[in-house]
Order: C-alpha cells, then structure tokens, then sequence
C-alpha cells in the first residue's frame, strides 16, 4: 500500500475542498470493503484518502417531502435493509439480501457499492489497465467478462451488486462537485459509461466530483400498478460475485398483477457488460402481455438475443438468460424453480 | 523401579481421555490475545515487501533498485534474482524491500524497475495432447498386474495386452469415463511469512511453521551458521496443511536483510503471493477403462492418467491408482505434464484425494451404468482393495453412514429422482484410507514441589487442539484435571519432536506425554510409597489424589504428595521413535463418507444439502477436537468438490484467480448440514492413538462428484464442479 494523507471532513464541501482536480489523485473511502484490498495491491494508489463517514447529510435516510426514499451515499447497507419503505421496492430488498454476507452488509455502504470499481481480474491483478488496448483480456481467460457492450477495448464487467435494481426503479444520484456548490441529479443509469480510451474511468463522475445520495421515486406497492424483482445466480451462498444479475419492474395497466397486462418494463442486467445493461428486448417481450412462466422464459431468451460473448464466456449468456426470467418471475411473485 | 506398563487406561477407566475437552488456548484465539506470527511486531523492526514475476514465463532483462532505494522509507533492497535470470512461474520472488513503514515497503516495490522478456508459457495441464505436442510430458511410471501368468513362450507385452483384452471381453459391464481434478492452492488463511530478530549472531526466528523443532537446520544451512544459534518460535499458525515444513527462502532473504540492517524484519507474502507460490496440490486428470462381472465386482482396473507438480512434471502419485478398491487385474499408467507453474507441496493427504476423485468415480459409473444403488457396488467390491484398514471396518462404517444418510429410503437410480422446478437431488459414497503413524517426539514432564506441572515439547499447535490433547494426556496419567498442566510448546528449543504432517501429531505427543509422565509418576510413586506406608507400585494417581490400588482410605492429595518433594522439581522425559511397536499408537485408518446434493439444471449450480462422514482414528483422545477435524476437512472437501482451482491465463500465464474475490470458497452458507461419526469401537481402542487430520478431507471430492452423477444422470467429469462444467456436462449428455 503507498503512503497517504488522510482526511475526515464533516461536511459535503468540505469533501469536495479535499479532493483533487486530478483523476487518480484522490480516493473517497466510505466501508473500504474495496477500495482497501485494491490499495493493498497497488492497483488503487491515492496520495489523499477522504473518509466520508462522518458527514452527517451523506448518512441521511427516508422519504422526502413528495415520498421519494432519499438515501445518503454513507448509508450501510444494513441500515437499508432494515427501513420498512424497503418493502415498495421487492427489487432492491431481494439484492441486498443477496449479498448474504453480515460483513458486507454491515461495514459497505450504497454509494460504495455503486461506484465499486469494475470487476476484472486483469484489472485488478495489474496486468491490464480498465482498457484493453494490448488485447491481454481477449486472448486471456475472460470467462467472467462483457457479453455485452464489449466491442469496444473495455471487457470487464459493472460489479455493482444494486445498480441493476436501483436503475430498474429509476433511481437518481445527486453529484457534488468540482465546485463546492456545484450539484445536479441525474438518472443513476447516466452514472456510468464504457471507457472507450485510456484514462477514461467507469463512472461518468469528474476528478472533484463525488456521490452524495441516491433518490427513489415514491411508489406504494399497495395502490398496485408496478411491482419489482431481481434474482443473481451465485455460484455460492456468499458475498462473492454474481455469475449474472437482472432486476425488473414491471408496470401494469390494471390494478392487480395476477391477470394484469404489463404497460410498461424496465430490465436491467448486471455483471454481465462494463455497465449496468437495459434490455430493451427484454422489455419488448414483457410489454403487453400477462405473466406467465412461459412469458418470463421469452423475455429471458429476449434478454440474451443480442448478447456478443468472446470466446470463451457462453456460460454467462445462459446465466443472464436465467437472471432475467427468474427476476421476471419473482416481480409476480411466482416460483423460480431454482435456488 | 518396578516395570512401567505403557499402556492406555480402558475406556471405563479414563477420567480425561475420550471425554470432550474444549481448547485449553480457546479463549485467546477468540479474544484476539493469541499471538500468530502475524501478530508479532518487534521494536525497531523494518517491513519488508517482495515484488514477484508477473508472468508464468520470462526472463528479467535488466534490473534498476536506484528508485526504489529513493523511496522515503526505504532502508534496504535486496536482490533475490538478477539480470540474465529466467523464472519459470508467475510470482517467483525477484526482490524484497525493507522499509520503516508497510507504506513505504509496498511504494518501495512498486518503484523498482524491471524490463522483461516475456518468454511462452504453458499452463494447461489438463491439455495432454498439447503437453505432448510441445514435448512438456514425463514418464510418471506404471504397473501391471494380472492373476494369470505368461507362459514360458509368451511375450511378456503381447501376453498382457491379450489377457486385458481377454478380461475385458469376459465382463458383463464396461465403463469408459474421463474423471479429474484441477491444481488447488493451500491458500493459508496467514500467509507463510516471518518475523526475524539477531542478537549478535543469534537469530529468532517467529516463523509461521508445522515444523518447530525442524526448522531451525533450515535457517541455519542457509545462513551459514549452526542450529544451535538459531531459535524458532511458532505459537499459533493459520493453516498449513502440508506447506509449511521449511524455512523457505523469502524467510531466510528477511534474516539475511536484517543482518544487513541491524534491525528485525517482519516479512509475510501478500494474498496473491500466498496463493501463487507458496503451495498448490498437483492436478490429475484419467482415462479409465473397468470391466465388472454381472454382480458388479471389478475384475479389471486399465488407466491412464496425468498432471502436474510444477515444472518438473510429476502429479499423483501412480501408487495409488486404484485407490483402496484394487481389482486383482490392473493396468495403471503415469505421465508427468511440465506446467510453468511451482512444484507442488504436501496437501492434506497428499495423493490421496485426487486418487479417489480419479477411482471411485469410475465404480460409481459401474453403478450407474447397471441401474443398482453405488451402496452395493460399494459393499460389494471391498473383497479387493488395498488398505490399511479392513474390509470389515468399512462394511461397518458402511453400514452406519447409510443409516445416518437415510441411504436406502432417499435413493434413486441415477438421473432418475423426481425434479423440483429445474432442481435434482443425489447421492454418492466414497471411502479412503491413510496411516497416520506417531510421529517422532520427545517430552520433559516437571512437577513442582507445590504440586504445579508443566510439559515441555517441541511440537506445535497446528490449531488442531494439540496443546489440550497434550494436556490431556498428562491429566489423565495423573488423575488431574487438563487445566492443571501448563503445556510448553511451539518453539524449537524444547525436546525435539516431528513435524506436523502425515496425521502424525496426536500419536507423536501422546507417546512422549504418557510415557514420560508415566515415568515422572513413578518416581513421585517412589517419593510419597513411605508417607502411605505401601509400596511405589502398588499406588495410582486417580481424581487428584494419590492412593493405595484396592485401598482407597490410604490417600493422599496431589499437592502434598508433591510436597514430598522436597525443594527441588522432579523431570522426567521419554522418547517415540517413529515406527517403534508400541500399545500407545499404531496406524492405518479408513473412513467413509456420503453426500447429498441438489443440483439446479439452468444455472448448473450445487449446493450442498447433507454430508455424512464415519471415520474411525483408533483410540479418541479429545472428541470434540476430532470432530472439529473432520467438520474442517469436509468443508475443505466441499472445496476442492465445488468452488476452489487455480487458474492460469492462457495469454500471460498468470495465476489468474490468487486474490480471495476470485479463488473461490465456500462460506457458512454453502455447506449444508455435516453429520460427523466418530467410529471407535473396542477392537479399534485397542490399536492405540491413530492420525486423523488428513483422512476425512480425501472422500469428498469422490463422493460429491457422484452425488451430482446421481441427480444429473450425467458425470460432470473434472472438480470442482462449477456451474460452467455442470452446464457443459449436460449439454454433452444431451447431445
């Protein structure tokens, strides 16, 4: 690990005050569930760390004025889990469960996890930088990477384990910086980006520019009209990376779900290309039909129809294909038929 | 003197042994107050860090320190390799740097300059046609075996080639299978590393080690001094299992570095580093051919397999080809592939595992193939085998593991259970065997006038439970109480005793600590015979007293009778010498094992439902600690079965996965419900004190293997059986 400064501020511009116009130079420390592994390895070598814990707005949690859930970019994952608005979005509550681990839960944070740096073993060993201008990955083994959004020198994958769902419930993200007062909200699906060129990161975020919090349009599941689901196939129990990922919310033209039409979808893969992944296919099998296994399977199939696996990734087609029909199916509330 | 009996109490009899006794160093490890090496952090001391070869093949061109030396912090750098050098691995240590901070130590190696030649290198050990191809294979060697003999006018090849064929067209059933096992890392929770010290040229040695007493020769040789100025202390390891015998060379580098300084040095390999070179279990993957009779039994056994040890080729050990079932007819043939991979180290049992991933898969097929449970196959064929067991033990422990599995009331014939959605269950069997020998050991027994009592060994606690099982047993010769013996351990100027490998600890301590506490005994039997007006022999120590056999009013409490005493301490010490007869220990054990599974069909995942494991191990000294043995080899079981491999990158031939993120293993959640069954019927207490650490951790490749053939109907042929392999073998099965 290289030798840094360290700084606890307590207030937003203050973070903003502490980090660098420089990309690199800087790192933002919340739970540090990745960020230390990857100073430890070199691969992450910030001459300041900001630690944000101790900013009390970025801990904020609850519903606003108008019933969105606003969710501070400090809050532990845990701490989430455990808030009864939780239950209006099944989708996000199914993926941090998934996570199934205390320590994860307990010390990572929301805007860790959705800023976490892209998984890829190249990457993060040393040998290939986010851009895989050498080849290294496409001649390597990639089992674990892009099958889609991978024409281009990226491959790796988004390693978020909640964008899929918080972009399926069209979240936001309010970003602070480079300017102290500098602030916008933008969809978290404009969050990210495929690098196309050296230097370029995985978050549309400037140098000076972080994350404060995360907003979720008012929903009551109660009132029906939409629901939500997502489903990770895990090779383990654990806290290890999904092998695939999708969420879905799915809107109705009527008011119940069982036996109602589906106006409107939005499916999100996760794990599976630099970003977290829309399918529009996916969408197009849902809209204007009536879950149904059958139907869950077809948008399953849709989902992967485009998909572009390198070599030697085909497995992950079939496990994108199963994420989205079981998130499908759980959104129903219907039996996977798996774990 | 009278003689000493060096014998064990019987079951009735003993107060300590075979009684559950939890870790008398629990509660520190618990609390954080055990001092791993890890821990141990000296005044003044340097970290050092190492900078490793990033590729599985090259050749350092040229080396620059100077900007490393200009790293603030940095106080030395020493060269481990040198221009011109070729390494042959990905993570071969090239240089240490030692600084006043891990900061500066991690800055310092990143700042050296090394230019490479980035040389081909190949990987792929399941790969024999390439490995032959690019000329990387080794005769491995081979046997053949068959009852009937050539005659005088036959060739002896042309006869053995004639009499296969003959035996396999005489079979009512042939199978034909591919089975495997990929390279596993050790993967030790604490890496292999040191803290070291010199006082003037006296070196201490804090040495993460399963060979206290051995290790210090290593540091000695290396450094060019003599083992008696060389102190090793280990306390508390973080796993070994079979890697941590020597000084190993970055440790010697950290000595050698803080002569240079004056300053202690701490070293540890990073996680990568841990996984890349610092111990993997060779791979081994077969080609099989068996033929039974119409009731199942093997009548010929024809393999060939292969794998890699590191550069040198090797892989399983031939021996064991066919492991524990041995058909009276085989063919069993060896080829080493040469992998840019390091040599392999002792894995838990080494051989053995991969052997029973490699046989009992192909019996299981036998099973599958005539539609009857693999239980009967099993039980059927234990008229062949080669062991250290018998066949009736493991008729036995049979019989109780299908008992506790429910084996008879949830079996189906293979690919026949009901499915759930798009999930299957199944069950698979496999059964091991192992020796587990008494190893080596001396011990010094000191009983204090006061009534205090120490042990003194030069064994170690390889967090197995040896410091209780230590105490236990002088607990039990004395009629005390385990918490009654302060045990001294772990640090190589103690009385000599082995290594902790090959199962052979619990045998080694029990003998230096029954025999030498029986003879301390029998000399504070000597101390207090006028005091109880009887004679040396006729007393025993039993629930802190001292008394006359037969005459229990003629007693005398433990601590008085040590008041006789006088000023000075009494000491006692006694030896084992590994392979010596004795009652004490003996070895050779088996084991068998059984698996439930369910298997998703889409995504080819497998979770663990329920592992049931009958082991026998001679006379149990401590049982909760046996048992904590065996849970922890099945969970290391369902490993190697189900998550963990090396793996190396074509391209660059990298370990590709050695980070905990990407080597997988299985958590809390992915290992089900473990039934563990300790088998110890009389006739096995009699044998003695027997190893158990290894055995357990052999069958669960085997048996999960066909636990997963059984709910497939298809054989996934290579472990660990990841949802990719699981997803490909049903294709191919579709197909």
């Amino acid at each position: 690990m290289k030798a840094f400064d360290y700084a606890a501020p307590r207030t937003e511009s203050q973070v903003v005050d502490l980090l660098s116009p420089q990309a690199g130079h800087t790192a933002i420390i919340a739970g540090g569930t990745d960020l230390m592994g990857l100073m430890r390895s070199m691969v992450v070598t910030p001459d300041r760390v900001v630690n944000i814990m101790e900013v009390e707005s970025l801990r904020e949690l609850g519903p606003d004025e108008h019933g969105a859930i606003r969710i501070g970019a400090a809050v532990h994952l845990d701490e989430l889990l455990s808030i009864p608005y939780l239950e209006n979005y099944p989708a996000l509550g199914q993926a941090l469960r998934g996570m199934n681990s205390m320590q994860l839960q307990a010390q990572g944070t929301v805007g860790g996890d959705i800023c976490v740096q892209p998984r890829c073993w190249f990457y993060r060993s040393g040998l290939s930088s986010l851009v895989d201008a050498q080849g290294v990955i496409e001649q390597g083994d990639h089992r674990n990477h892009a099958i889609f959004g991978n024409a281009g020198p990226a491959k790796f994958v988004s390693g978020s384990r909640l964008a899929p769902a918080l972009i399926a419930l069209e979240a936001e993200v309010r970003l602070l910086g480079p300017q102290p007062d500098e602030q916008r909200w933008i969809p978290l699906a404009d969050l990210y980006r495929i690098p196309r060129m050296e230097g370029q990161r995985h978050t549309t975020l400037e140098a000076g520019q972080f994350v404060t919090h995360i907003r979720l349009p008012a929903v009551d599941l109660a009132q029906g009209g939409a629901t939500s689901g997502a489903y990770e196939v895990r090779h383990g129990e654990g806290p290890d990376y999904p092998l695939a990922a999708a969420a879905v919310k799915l809107s109705f033209s009527g008011s119940t779900i069982g036996g109602a039409t589906i106006s409107d979808a939005r499916v999100v893969l996760g794990q599976v290309a630099p970003t977290p992944w829309f399918s529009e296919e996916a969408r197009r099998a849902l809209i204007g039909r009536v879950i149904t296994p059958q139907i869950a399977e077809e948008a399953g199939a849709a989902a992967v129809l485009r998909a572009t696996p390198l070599a030697r990734n085909q497995t992950k087609v079939q496990h994108a294909k199963v994420a989205v029909k079981r998130a499908v199916l759980l959104a129903a509330g219907l039996e996977t038929g798996g774990f | 003197m009278a003689d000493i009996q060096y014998t064990w109490p019987s079951k009735e009899k003993a107060s300590v042994l075979g009684h559950s006794v939890l870790r008398l160093d629990g509660l520190e490890k618990s609390v954080g107050a055990a001092k791993y090496t890890y821990d141990i952090n000296l005044k003044n001391q340097l970290i050092a860090q190492a900078l490793g070869s990033p590729y599985g093949h090259c050749k350092i061109k040229s080396i620059d320190i100077a900007p490393a030396i200009q790293v603030k912090g940095v106080v030395h750098v020493e060269l481990l390799r040198k221009a011109g050098d070729e390494l042959q691995w990905n993570g071969e240590l090239i240089a240490m740097v030692a600084a006043e901070s891990e900061g500066a130590a991690g800055e310092g190696v990143a700042a050296l300059k090394v230019d490479y030649e980035v040389l081909p290198s190949f990987t792929h050990d399941e790969n024999l046609a390439e490995a032959k191809k690019r000329k990387l294979t080794t005769k491995a060697g081979g046997k053949i075996e068959l009852q009937n003999e050539p005659g005088d006018d036959d060739d002896e090849e042309e006869f053995e080639a004639a009499e296969i064929e003959r035996l396999f067209k005489e079979s009512a059933y042939v199978v034909e299978g591919y089975y495997g096992v990929d390279a596993i890392a050790h993967c030790c929770l604490e890496p292999h590393g040191s803290t070291v010290e010199w006082n003037g040229d006296k070196l201490k040695a804090y040495h993460s080690t399963q060979n206290v007493s051995g290790t210090d020769e290593g540091f000695a040789t290396a450094l060019n001094i003599t083992s008696d100025d060389v102190e090793v202390e280990c306390n508390f390891i973080g796993g070994g299992f079979g890697s941590k015998f020597a000084a190993d060379y970055w440790s010697v580098a950290a000595a050698r570095v803080s002569k240079e300084t004056g300053r202690p040095v701490k070293f540890m390999l990073s996680r990568d580093q841990e996984l890349k070179i610092a111990g993997n279990r060779p791979s081994g993957y077969i080609n099989v051919r068996l033929g039974a009779d119409k009731n199942g039994v093997v009548q010929i056994w024809d393999s060939h397999h292969w794998g890699t040890a590191g550069t040198k080729g090797r892989g399983v050990s031939q021996s064991v080809i066919p492991y524990v079932f041995r058909p009276k007819n085989f063919r069993r043939l060896a080829t080493g592939v040469k992998t840019n991979t390091v040599g392999s180290r002792a894995w838990r049992a080494p051989n053995h595992p991969q052997a029973c991933a490699m046989t009992q898969t192909a019996y299981d097929d036998l099973a599958a193939q005539m539609g009857v449970s693999s239980y009967d196959i099993f039980m059927r064929n234990l008229d062949n085998i080669s062991s250290r067991q018998t066949a009736d033990v493991y008729r036995r422990e049979l019989e109780i593991a299908a008992k506790l599995m429910d084996w008879k009331a949830k079996w189906h014939p293979h690919g026949k259970g009901e499915a759930q959605g798009s999930i299957v269950e199944g069950m698979g069997i496999a059964l091991h065997e192992w020796g587990g020998v008494a190893n080596n050991s001396s011990a010094t027994i000191r009983i204090h006038p006061d009534g205090g009592v120490e042990s003194f060994c030069g064994t170690q606690e390889l967090g197995t439970g040896t410091r209780t099982a230590c105490a236990m047993v002088v607990a039990e010769t004395f009629g005390l109480a385990p918490t009654d013996i302060k045990v001294h351990i772990g640090n190589s100027k103690l009385p000599v005793s082995g290594a902790s490998g090959g199962s052979t600890t619990i045998g080694a301590i029990s003998e230096s600590h029954r025999r030498a506490s029986l003879n301390a005994l029998a000399k504070l039997f000597e101390s207090v015979a006028g005091k109880l007006s009887a004679k040396a022999e006729q007393l025993e120590a039993v629930g802190g007293v001292i008394r006359v056999k037969g005459d229990p009013t003629k007693s005398i409490g433990w601590r008085e009778a040590c008041g006789s005493l006088g000023l000075k301490p009494l000491e006692a010490s006694a030896s084992h010498k590994r392979g010596d007869k004795s009652s004490l220990s003996s070895e050779g054990v088996g084991g068998v094992q059984m698996a439930h599974v369910a298997v998703d069909r889409e995504t080819g995942v497998v979770r663990m439902k329920k592992y049931v494991a009958v082991q026998d191990m001679g006379l149990v000294v401590n049982p909760v600690t046996a048992e904590s043995q065996i849970y922890g080899a099945v969970i290391m079981g369902i490993s190697y079965a189900l998550y963990e491999h090396r793996l190396t990158d074509p391209a660059t031939g990298a370990f590709i996965n050695a980070e905990m993120a990407d080597y997988q293993l299985p958590r809390i959640g992915d290992i089900g419900e473990i039934v563990v069954e300790l088998f110890e019927p009389e006739d096995q207490r009699q044998r003695g004190v027997i190893g158990l650490g290894e055995p357990p951790v052999i069958s669960p490749g085997a048996a999960i293997s066909n636990a997963v053939a059984n709910a497939l109907g298809v054989r996934v042929p290579v472990l660990p059986l990841v949802p990719e392999r699981v997803l490909d073998a049903l294709k191919a099965g579709k197909a």
